[in-house]
Formats: C-alpha cells, structure tokens, sequence
C-alpha cells in the first residue's frame, strides 16, 4: 500500500485514458458508456482516497504516506499529505463524482468534457499532494489546460472571452512563481518542500535601484508566490476573470473551480508562503489583511447588485475567500484553523449552490434573477435545499459556514481589530445579498408564465445534493472533525512562524545594536 | 597525422562524398524519376551518419585545432542529422503530389547538413565561415525551390540578399578580429583577450556577434525570417525551422566561449539584449498573423531569444539549458510542420488559420496532438516545453541575470496568447468548410509521435539531460 498517493492521483488519468483509447462513436450508447465510466473512476478514486484518511495518523504533524523517487534535474517525484492537505485531497475525491453526476444531461462532445474533468481531478489531487516545488508546479499550472478547454468549448455565450481571460491571467500569475521557483532551487540546491521549509531564506533587506527592500530576499520571492496564489484565490483587486469564468462555464465547470480550483491559493499560502518565507509573511500580513477586509465589504456589495445569478455567488465566492486570506494572515491558531475550515466548508457550500443554479438554468436555461420568482410554488424540495445552502452562505450557526466565518473573525480580532471589525460587516452584508437573491428567486407567487410548468428536482438531483446537505450540517454541528485533522500541523505551521519571526527579530535587534556600538567609543 | 585528421572529419567527409555520388547519379541517369528514392536515400544517410558520431568518444582537434570534434560537436550533429533526416522523409510527399520533387532538393539538403557540421565543429573562423557559406548557399537554392512561384522566388531572393549582407558583417568582424587578435584560431583569440582586450577585438566581436543573430533570426536581426518561411515550399520551412537553427546556435555558442570566453562580460550583455528583444517581438508580432506559417516563424525568433537566454548566462549549465531546449525545440517543430504539412484542402495546401475551425470535430487525434504541441510551445507544464523553459530560467538566474528571466517568463505569457489561438479555432470555433483528413499516414505517424515525446518526456526528459550536461562540459572549463 505504499503507493496509495500515486494511486488516488493517478487512477482518473487511467479512467481518461480508457475512455480515449477504448471507447468509440459518439452514439446515445457510447455517451452512457463514457459517464459511466468517467462516475466509476472518481467513485473508484473516492473509495482509495478513504484508505488515506483511515491510515492517516491525525496527531503527528508531520508529512504521512510519503513517496520519493529521483527525478530530473536533482528534482524528486515526491508526494506526501498533512493534515492541511489530507483535507482537501479529501474535498476533490468526494466532489467529483458529484461533479460527473450532475453533468448527466450533457449531449455535446460527452466523451471529451467526462476527459478533461477525469485529466482535471488528477491535476487537482497532484497539486495538493506534490511535495516537491517543481512537481506541484506542474499540477498547478496543467490544470489550466482542462479548464480552459472545459470554459470555452463546454460553456456559455461569451466563452471564449472568458476562457481566454482565465488562462492568460493566472498563467501571468503563476509564471513570476516560477521565476522565483527557480531562485529557491538555486539557493537552496533543493526544491523539496519539507527541506524547504525549513529553510532560512535571507529576510535582510537590501536595496534594489535605490528601493530599500524590507524583509530582503524573502520579501520578493513571498511576493512572487503572492502573485500567482492571490489571482488563484482570487483576491481583490485581481479577481475581475472569476465572474467571466464562472458565468460562461457550464455547471460542473463551475462547481469544480468554486469548491475546488479556488482552494489552491489558500493551499499555497499555507504550504509555501508562510513556513517558507515566515518573516516576509510578517512583514507583509497587514497588506493581505486589509486587502481581505476591502475584499469582503466590496464584493459583497457587488453581489448585491447582480442580475445574473451565477455572477452574484461567484462575487460571493470572493468575499468568502476573503476571509480565508484574512484567517491565513492573522498568523495564529485560530486564523489558521478557520480558514483551513473555511476552505473545506465553503468547497460543499459554494459547490451545492452552483448545482443550485444548475438545477434551474437547466429548465429554463437564463441565469436572469428576473426570469424566476415563486419556485417554491412548484418546487418544494427545491426551496427547501436552495433554502439550507443559501443559509450556510450566510453563516448561520449549525451550518458549516458558520464555524469558519467565526474562526477566521476571531483569529482576525487577535491580529487587528480594526479589519476584523470591517470584516465583520460582511456578514451582514452577506446576508443581505444571499436572502435577497433567495426571496427573488424562490419566495413569493409564481406569476410568470414560463415558470407555470417548471417540475422539482428529479431523483438524480436529489441524490446529488443529499451528500453535501449532510456534510454542511455534519460539520456545522461537529466541527472538530475536520480541526482534529488539521489542529497539530496547523500549530506546527504556528510555532515554526513564531520562532522565525522572533529569530529574525532579535537578529535585527543583534545589528542595530552592532551598528550603534561604535558610535560609544 | 594527416590521416588522424582525415579520421576526425570522417563525417562529414562521407556525407560530401556521397552529396556528389548522388548529383551525378541523378544528372547522369533517370533525373527526377529517382528523387523519392534519393530523399530516402539521403535520410538513412543522415540516420547512418549520426550512428557514426554517437559512437564516438574524446575531444580530437584536427588540421592543427581549425576543426574540432568534441561531445558539444556531436550532440549538436546528431541532433542536426535525425532532425534533418526527419524533415527530409516527411517532405517527400508534400513535394511529390506538387511536382516539385526534384533530385536536386536531397542532395542540396545533404551539402547544407555537411554545412551545419562543419559549423558546430569550426575551431577556426575561416572554417566557420567556409561551413556558413556551404550552409546558406545550399539554403538559398532550396528556399526557391517552387521556380513558378512568386513568392518562393521572393523568399529565395530575400533570404539571399540578407544572408549575403549578414555574412559581409560577419567577414567584417572577422578581419577586425584577425588584425587584432593576430590569428583566426579560437584558441589564439582566446589568448590573445587573456591580458589586456584591443577595443578592435570586441568591434570585431560585436560584428561577428550581429551576423550569428542573422543566422539564428534573433531579434532585431530577424525581419527576413517571416518573408522566407511564408515564401518558401513548406517541407522547406520545416526544414529551415529545425536543423539550421540548431547549428546557427550551436555555433554561436562555440564562437563565444572558445573564441571569447575570457570576456564573458563584453558579450554576455549584447546576447542578453538579443534575447530579450526577441522573446518579446517574437510574442508580440505574433499575435496579428493569419498564416500559420508566419506565426510559427515568429514563433522561432521567440523561442530562439530563449535559447539565448540559456547561453547569456555564460556558464556551463547555460549552455546546458541552451542544448536541452534546442533539442525540445527541434522536437516540437518538427511536429507541428508535420501538421502543418498536412493542412489541405481538396489537395491543395492550406496555411491560413481560421481554416483550422472546428477541426477537433472530423479530425480529434490529431487536434489533440496539436493541442498537446501548442502546449509545450507556450511552454505550459507538464508538456516537455515546460522544462525546456525551466532549464534556462535557472541557467540565467544563475548567471546573475534574474531580471533577464522575469522579463522571460513575462513574455513567455504574451506568447501563449497566439498559441491558444490555434487551439480556440480547433476546438472553440464554429462549423465552416472542413479540411481534409485522409492524409499521409506518414505525417500522422511523426505529429503523434512528437506529441507523445511532448507528454512522456515528463518522466525523464528520454535521459538526454546528463547528455546535454556532458556535452556542455566539453565547451565550456
């Protein structure tokens, strides 16, 4: 069982590659074949990855189910997972087979979109257990490849703008990650990851064109991965290609770059950012912070205005990711722990609600928030689903929304009042634009006459969202399941920045004072 | 003595001889008929020849160090013969259905290959500007092998006039080292900037420096390079894309670290602008073409700015890097000419790039071979262009030129643009007159396999890495 990682990474590019080598004709019989075989491989892949979290030892920090080989270029193929990013291989592996289900309906080009989602989940998975720089490059940037094509061949009216506008502006993101990439392998003549971590890059500050950089070194490289991890996330003010992106895709696209593909830049703040460049992180945490803050109240504010309902989750999808930047850069426990949950509970939340629309777009085929009104009139079960997530969103207390939201806001408190403050407003906003959207859409009577024939959700549907239904609550009323996972690797990742701030500290302190000694004599 | 130094230039030697074997057969005998047969003649040649210089081993310099052949020589030769070799096997076809398969192409195409091993192994710069000369002239004769056309006398024309020019700026720097160095051997030279530099040595290094960027269609130095590869017959674009490319580079880099590698710093300012320059025009010319011809041409001059990226840090692992990425480049081009070979429709070629709409629909493998292709020339991972990028971004980090790789990766974005363009019309585009599909199995059979070099050297790059670093080592000490 030693390569369970390889295993779970690898088993839907098996499934892809079946499907493009074996099955032909793009027939009513062959479109079945490639979804059942594309749902098998991810249930498949689920099943494996349980093996993970029940061999996964939750109390020791460390990085488990390592695998090493040599690679090129003194680079390995390693992989291993933590609790950080057990959670969140987790998180993919439960989501697909979701995501394949609900695209069911699906006629165009079956075969192709069941490919690039099976060559997608693999990308996905090998992000978050890559445990060498280069490696997780590789999975972070192909993801782009499938995306891209899911976008603009699968999507809507303005496809192609859009997939173009997705592709070129996180590739900018991610290339300057790689130049510093390649500074850090040169450095420190390694790019695995845990040797990285602990790893000293230089924090003295130097000047560049007469620019005295603060935090040195560290300060540009953490900028570097700043670039391509803040347009993941995305955070204001370069978020502006999520909206295209999630409004021209089609549902399952949607659903997997909301719960899924936005949780790589939290990830990389956690695995890179912080342990590898701590002092810089410091340094530069009020920035992040009060970009979060501005994130949360603007976006909200945006969602509040939106006709198109995908635009205004996927705004929301923003504020929400705001807090988890915002929890990530407080620096301490509990902004650790809430953004990490924050993550996991936003991925079921923001996923279910993207199945929402899904759900109606299908029927009646307009995002328009206009075109709908009193569905609860003809689709109980419907309201009442839509009801539960639309809930969660807000962060009422027994949904999971709710314990991320708080965690981040008290990790948020201890490290700057006044952003916590400001943050703090975007909860009510946020409830504002979420029960707006839902009382437009759902509440009241059903007086267009397009709507007169519009039937609830059939049993597929049902099943689909029945497992998200559960998460959301399960971890709402239980959240110790997911910060038992994460707790020890999270107060590692603690300690290790405390201590190298405080090293870097009086390391400063020692110079000053070297500097000022002289001058006695 | 003399016949150790035969021994050396074995190679090329053999590949001359049987270049005049073969003109006369063809003038003598059946002409034209015999012209399939000589194009696949000719490849085993290339193939046979290149078997011949893998095997060897150890640095032997010939006729008193104006040839040399050491590992940096025969990785570049045998990348240039297999290339060559390819292209030859691919055109044959292409050529044939047109009517322009004549006896001659082969054997011109052999000498220009005996021109380019000439290069790489030059120790001397009359050597070097012998095989420059072989090289190119060869080359003109070939660009304007379709007589009837305009264009392609147009491209042959052109191509001439500045290759003429450009080897009048190398001539001239050439004297002007000579006069000041008081030899035209790379070693002499090499010691002659040991103590203290003559000014007339570095103009004559700037001159010399100038004409190589002609030769590589280096930015600013690069404007016959979309004229000649839009004007010439495809098989010849093909062919002007992969091979010749590698030995302008691969001489480039002979010249300035055995010639000059004691003044690192006069020239490794003059190739990092010339890389710059390049990958940032050839990202932005691109972006207008229509003809997909052109695009890969602007598409040469960018990837050649990162080429010499690898070779302006200086060091061995520049030049390292610069193999590696030459090797994938070769490998990519010759992919994607074996597409664009096969572009037709009712038999006639097409070059134009809105006729690739929708071509995913009646044509998937070999759009998604393209796609594949595309995708490692914008250098995108896990495709093996990944690493080709990786390699010299770490090469120039190390030669102390961060600012040269931000400026890289930057332009490398701009560059995607176009290639994502190709793929928008195959996959994205709406449903117009199709192209044919039921071409040569033959292009089919070197498309597939270059996209499946594309995505399984990911593993391990097929070992050529300790080859490059081994070759590397030989140049530079």
């Amino acid at each position: 069982m030693g390569n369970l990682l390889s295993l779970t990474t690898f088993i839907p590019l098996l499934g892809a590659g079946i499907l493009a080598l074996f099955l032909r004709g793009d027939d009513l019989a062959a479109q079945r074949n490639a979804k059942w075989v594309a749902l098998a491989t991810t249930v498949f892949t689920f099943v494996v990855s349980l093996f993970i979290l029940a061999g996964f030892d939750a109390e020791a920090p460390g990085f488990q189910f390592v695998e090493d080989r040599q690679w090129l270029l003194g680079m390995r193929y390693k992989l291993g997972v933590d609790g950080i990013s057990l959670l969140f291989v987790m998180l993919t592996t439960f989501l697909m087979p979701l995501v394949i289900a609900a695209c069911w309906d699906v006629t165009h080009r079956v075969k192709e979109y069941m490919i690039a989602f099976l060559v997608l989940e693999t990308l996905m998975i090998g992000v978050f257990v890559a445990l060498d720089l280069v490696l997780f490059y590789l999975f972070f940037e192909a993801g782009l490849i499938p995306m891209f094509l899911i976008i603009g061949i699968w999507g809507g009216k303005d496809r192609i703008y859009a997939s173009f506008k997705f592709f070129l502006y996180t590739f900018l993101g991610s290339v300057l990650m790689l130049v510093a990439m390649v500074v850090m392998f040169a450095q420190a003549g390694t790019t695995d990851i845990p040797t990285l971590m602990g790893y000293n890059f230089s924090s003295e500050s130097f000047p560049i064109l007469g620019v005295q950089i603060v935090g040195g070194v560290q300060t540009l490289l953490w900028f570097a991965f700043f670039a391509s991890f803040a347009v993941k996330m995305p955070m204001w003010p370069v978020h502006t290609w999520l909206p295209d992106a999630h409004v021209q895709a089609p549902t399952a696209g949607s659903v997997v770059l909301a719960a899924i593909l936005l949780k790589m830049g939290g990830y990389g703040f956690l695995r890179f950012s912080l342990p590898m460049f701590p002092v810089a992180s410091d340094i530069w945490a009020p920035l992040v912070l009060w970009l979060s803050a501005i994130a949360i109240v603007y976006t909200s504010l945006v969602a509040l205005v939106q006709k198109d309902i995908k635009k205004l989750i996927a705004y929301s999808s923003v504020a929400h990711m705001g807090f988890v930047t915002a929890g990530i850069f407080a620096l301490n426990q509990q902004g650790l722990d809430g953004a990490v949950f924050q993550m996991i509970s936003h991925g079921f939340i923001s996923g279910a609600l993207f199945l929402g629309v899904g759900v109606i777009y299908d029927r009646m085929h307009t995002r328009d928030i206009d075109a709908y009104g009193g569905l609860v009139n003809r689709m109980p079960a419907y309201a009442a689903v839509f009801m539960l997530f639309t809930m969660a969103n807000v962060g009422l207390p027994g949904t999971s929304g709710f314990v991320g939201e708080f965690l981040t806001l008290m990790g948020m408190f201890q490290a700057n009042t006044w952003v916590a403050a400001v943050a703090t407003t975007g909860v009510i906003f946020s409830a504002a634009y979420a029960l707006y959207l839902y009382r437009r859409v759902v509440m009241g009577d059903l007086i267009k006459e397009s709507l007169k024939s519009i039937t609830d959700m059939t049993a597929r549907e049902k099943w689909i969202f029945a497992p998200l239904v559960a998460m959301t609550i399960l971890l709402g009323v239980y959240p110790s399941l997911v910060t038992d996972i994460t707790g020890p690797s999270v107060a590692a990742l603690v300690d290790q920045v405390e201590v190298a701030v405080a090293a870097h500290g009086s390391e400063s302190a020692i110079a000053s004072a070297e500097v000022a000694a002289p001058a006695q004599h | 003595m003399f016949s150790l130094d035969l021994q050396t230039v074995l190679p090329e030697v053999i590949l001359s001889v049987y270049a005049m074997v073969a003109l006369m057969a063809g003038v003598y005998t059946t002409k034209d008929k015999s012209a399939g047969l000589l194009i696949w003649a000719t490849a085993a040649m290339f193939a046979l020849v290149a078997f011949l210089i893998a095997t060897r081993e150890g640095t032997d310099p010939a006729f008193f160090g104006s040839f040399v052949d050491d590992g940096f020589a025969r990785f570049s030769k045998v990348t240039i013969l297999l290339s060559a070799a390819v292209v030859l096997v691919m055109s044959q076809e292409y050529l044939a259905r047109r009517n322009l398969l004549r006896f001659e192409y082969p054997v011109l195409v052999a000498l220009a290959v005996v021109g380019m091993m000439v290069m790489v192994s030059a120790g001397d710069l009359m050597v070097l500007y012998m095989g420059i000369e072989l090289q190119s002239l060869a080359m003109y004769v070939v660009a304007s092998l379709r007589r009837d056309s305009e264009k392609s006398t147009e491209a042959g024309l052109k191509y001439f006039v500045l290759g003429a020019l450009s080897s009048g700026l190398m001539l001239y720097g050439a004297s002007l080292v000579y006069g000041f160095a008081g030899t035209t051997q790379f070693e002499g030279i090499f010691l002659a900037t040991a103590v203290d530099v003559p000014l007339g040595l570095i103009f004559g290094l700037v001159f010399l420096l100038v004409g190589f960027a002609f030769k590589v269609s280096a930015a600013p130095f690069h404007m016959w390079t979309p004229d000649v590869y839009e004007g010439a017959p495809t098989p010849v674009t093909a062919f002007m894309a992969t091979a010749p490319k590698m030995a302008a580079i691969a001489l480039f880099a002979r010249v300035v670290f055995d010639g000059f590698g004691g003044v690192v710093g006069d020239w490794q300012q003059i190739v990092a602008f010339l890389s710059v320059v390049s990958v940032f025009w050839g990202g932005v010319a691109a972006i207008g073409q229509t003809n997909i011809k052109r695009l890969m041409a602007y598409s040469s001059i960018a990837h050649m700015g990162f080429a010499l990226m690898g070779l302006a840090s200086g060091t061995a692992f520049g030049v390292q890097a610069m193999l590696i990425y030459m090797a994938i480049y070769v490998t990519m081009n010759i992919g994607t000419f074996a597409f664009i070979l096969s572009m037709e429709r009712d038999g006639r070629p097409v070059t134009d790039i809105g006729a690739l709409h929708m071509y995913s629909r009646y044509a998937p493998m070999r759009a998604l071979a393209m796609l594949v292709l595309l995708f490692s020339l914008a250098g995108v991972p896990p495709m093996v262009g990944f690493f080709g990028k990786l390699y010299v971004l770490r090469a120039a980090y190390e030669g102390g030129l961060t600012w040269l790789a931000v400026l890289g990766v930057i332009a490398s974005v701009i560059g995607a643009f176009y290639y994502l363009r190709i793929v928008y019309y195959m996959y994205f585009g709406e449903e117009r007159e199709a192209l044919d599909t039921g071409t040569s199995p033959l292009l089919w059979g070197v498309l597939m396999a270059s996209a499946a070099v594309m995505v399984f050297g990911v593993i391990n790059l097929f070992g050529i890495e300790p080859l490059a670093a081994a070759a590397a080592a030989t140049l530079v000490n």
